[in-house]
């Protein structure tokens, strides 16, 4: 075993680009479940957002039109969770694992033709000078847009949550959809929206997975992280900030795993690689005494003569 | 407002039994339309896909091949989904069958293979014993982190997959794997060990304990739901969860009944499939048959018979899906986003089951 040759610099790095899809995925999904509904369809919003990114990305040669793709794709998706839970009300539970189970499917059909090849590298920011700066400058200026981005979305969700009327009314549709449709407010109108902003972002955290991270696509590649954005939204106690802290957190887990496989640390590579699951399990026990900061009406149906 | 034409959607006062029973049988052939479309975009023939998919199998010119497979496909499917329809009915969500299910075949197996090459009549049923010990224990973990803790069981039993997963990876690299393998990873095929090998009870049937633990897990599941206690528990529960709570309901007990049951299932239907069919632990010997059983426990109605039918169906599209891709190179992923396709649309349609339409003026609701 060699822990020298894991550079902490480069580590840093790493787990930032780790943590980003996780940000985008469940800070969409934070916004989803402020307007009460709970969708489990994560992971096939993701993996959906990953083959569309990817796809695009390689047709056009520009990897910022896969992010658009891959937003795009991802909402089409959750339009179809957004019909089946607001429409026809049905379960949330079983529409989210409908979603998850024919997004798995679909991804794998649309992307049988771009197994195994490299997509175009998306160009990092020129910080110019700063880049430059010894230690901090290789950690903090040396990324693509989009991994900014998700540090912008996170501010911007928190101020919009915050001090917004529009972020006001999505609380308290969340909170009391009841009270919320007796003053005026479209109970619908307000949760489809807030569900195509989470299938959005889950889109471009999948797509930031095949076209940054790893940068290639197989089937199934999101491997659980679509899940882990879920819980992540719990640990964070549906919190825009201490879900960055723990999208850091599980981000840095998953990169000092692979930095240990890369060491050849003495423990077999397979219990390395279960280690961000059960954590993740670790962490929703710790924290999940206290639920008394989830939105009061998450996952339960509205329709308008009750 | 008021002069607006509307569509309005009423609740029901009671669930409408034949919407109940419709939906399925309407959800399945939506689902063809939609599938047949699908195939088209694919360049393929969809009546000729669909033929293949669903009548071939049973009725073509290799039928006598393919309709033992329906029971080898279709029991584990209806073990696991009889297991999770238990949970469902009462709002406890257990998807991660399918680490229960790898759980249940790597404990199954290991105590196979712990008394290779003895040979003895005991051997199987150890076997049948430690898989179902396998699958539970698996799904205590979160059946115990919920009552104790009040953690999400949808989340921690989805972690297990992957944990599962990466345990099963493990074991057929090590601890498990044939010593005389030749460096090949994966286990000693259990179909060529007689003690441990699940063979047809039927020479050529399909017929396997898997297929008599699936039936007896189908009765059984029915006679609790509509005779013991405990089903009533489950049943009310799921539809009142207040009055489960005045009527005495030991929600604890509940949870820990409902998460072990499946539990216990799952685990069974992966040791029955790794000790006959499959015949060894590999890294990759499963597939999937633990989510799918999600579809085949809501298309089942929750409803034991249903459950069973709908299991044979499930079984008949992978088996058709499988002659489709060799003889009309149809993806093997169509197959998957058909399933996923018929869950869409029974959710959907089962809003009939409890909502009418009315069509009329509207008014300022």
């Amino acid at each position: 075993m060699d822990l020298s040759a894991i550079n902490p610099i480069l580590f840093i790095a790493g787990f930032l680009i780790a943590a980003t899809p996780l940000i985008f995925a469940a800070i969409g999904e934070l916004v989803v479940e402020k307007s009460g509904t709970l969708n489990l369809g994560v992971e096939g919003m993701m993996i959906i957002g990953a083959i569309c990114g990817f796809a695009t990305a390689v047709e056009t040669g520009s990897p910022l039109l896969g992010f658009a793709a891959a937003a795009v794709g991802g909402a089409l998706l959750s339009l179809l969770f957004a019909f089946l839970t607001q429409i026809t009300l049905a379960n949330q539970v079983a529409s989210g694992l409908a979603l998850t189970l024919f997004g798995l499917g679909l991804s794998a059909l649309l992307g049988q033709t771009y197994v195994g090849i490299k997509p175009p590298r998306m160009a990092d920011i020129n910080f110019g000078p700063l880049a430059e700066i010894p230690v901090i400058g290789p950690i903090l200026f040396t990324h693509d847009i989009i991994l900014y981005l998700g540090l912008i979305l996170v501010a911007a969700t928190w101020a919009v949550l915050k001090f917004t009327r529009a972020g006001l009314i999505l609380r308290a549709v969340g909170e009391s959809h009841d009270a919320a449709h007796a003053l005026g407010y479209k109970v619908v109108r307000i949760r489809t929206l807030a569900i195509m902003f989470g299938g959005a972002c889950a889109g471009i955290g999948g797509a930031y997975i095949s076209l940054i991270r790893v940068p290639q696509w197989t089937e199934g590649m999101t491997a659980g992280i679509g899940w882990i954005a879920l819980a992540l939204v719990v640990f964070a106690s549906w919190k825009p900030w201490r879900l960055l802290l723990g999208a850091y957190l599980f981000g840095g887990i998953t990169q000092l795993q692979l930095n240990l496989q890369g060491a050849g640390v003495a423990i077999p590579v397979e219990y390395l690689a279960m280690s961000p699951y059960v954590i993740t399990i670790v962490v929703l026990v710790i924290l999940s005494r206290d639920k008394s900061a989830a939105p009061a009406s998450l996952g339960r149906t509205f329709h308008a003569s009750n | 407002m008021g002069g607006r034409r509307v569509i309005r959607l009423e609740k029901r006062p009671e669930a409408s039994r034949a919407f109940s029973l419709a939906t399925p049988v309407l959800a399945v052939l939506a689902t063809m339309v939609f599938g047949g479309l699908l195939f088209t975009a694919l360049g393929k023939d969809p009546f000729v896909a669909i033929r293949t998919i669903f009548w071939d199998p049973l009725f073509g010119e290799f039928s006598f091949f393919y309709r033992p497979q329906l029971l080898i496909k279709g029991a584990p499917l209806v073990l696991i989904a009889i297991g999770l329809s238990l949970g469902f009915k009462a709002g406890i969500w257990n998807i991660g069958a399918e680490g229960q299910y790898i759980m249940g075949a790597l404990f199954g197996a290991g105590m196979g293979l712990a008394f290779y090459p003895m040979e003895g009549w005991f051997i199987f049923p150890l076997m049948v014993l430690a898989g179902a010990f396998g699958g539970w224990i698996w799904a205590m973990i979160p059946a115990v982190l919920r009552v104790r803790f009040g953690t999400n069981e949808i989340l921690v039993s989805l972690m297990l997959v992957y944990v599962a997963e990466q345990f099963l990876a493990s074991m057929s690299l090590g601890l498990l794997k044939n010593p005389e393998g030749f460096g090949f990873p994966g286990s000693r095929n259990l179909q060529q060990y007689e003690s441990a090998f699940n063979a047809d009870l039927i020479e050529g049937s399909g017929m396997h304990w898997g297929v008599v633990a699936a039936m007896i897990a189908v009765i059984f599941a029915y006679v609790l739901l509509s005779k013991h206690r405990l089903g009533f528990a489950i049943r009310v529960t799921g539809e009142a969860p207040r009055a489960a709570k005045f009527s005495g309901v030991n929600p604890t007990r509940l949870v820990l009944f409902c998460l072990g049951m499946s539990g216990i299932l799952a685990g069974l239907a992966g040791m029955f499939e790794v000790s006959g069919p499959a015949g060894q632990i590999t890294i990759d010997f499963n597939v999937g048959y633990g989510f799918t059983a999600i579809i085949v426990a809501f298309l089942g109605r929750l409803h034991p018979i249903g459950i069973l039918l709908a299991g044979l169906l499930m079984a008949l599209t992978y088996i058709g899906g499988d002659i489709a891709q060799s003889n009309l190179g149809l993806p093997a992923a169509a197959i998957q986003v058909f399933q996923g396709m018929l869950l869409f649309f029974l959710l959907a349609l089962d809003m009939f089951t409890h909502y009418r339409l009315r069509f009329g003026r509207g008014e300022v609701a």
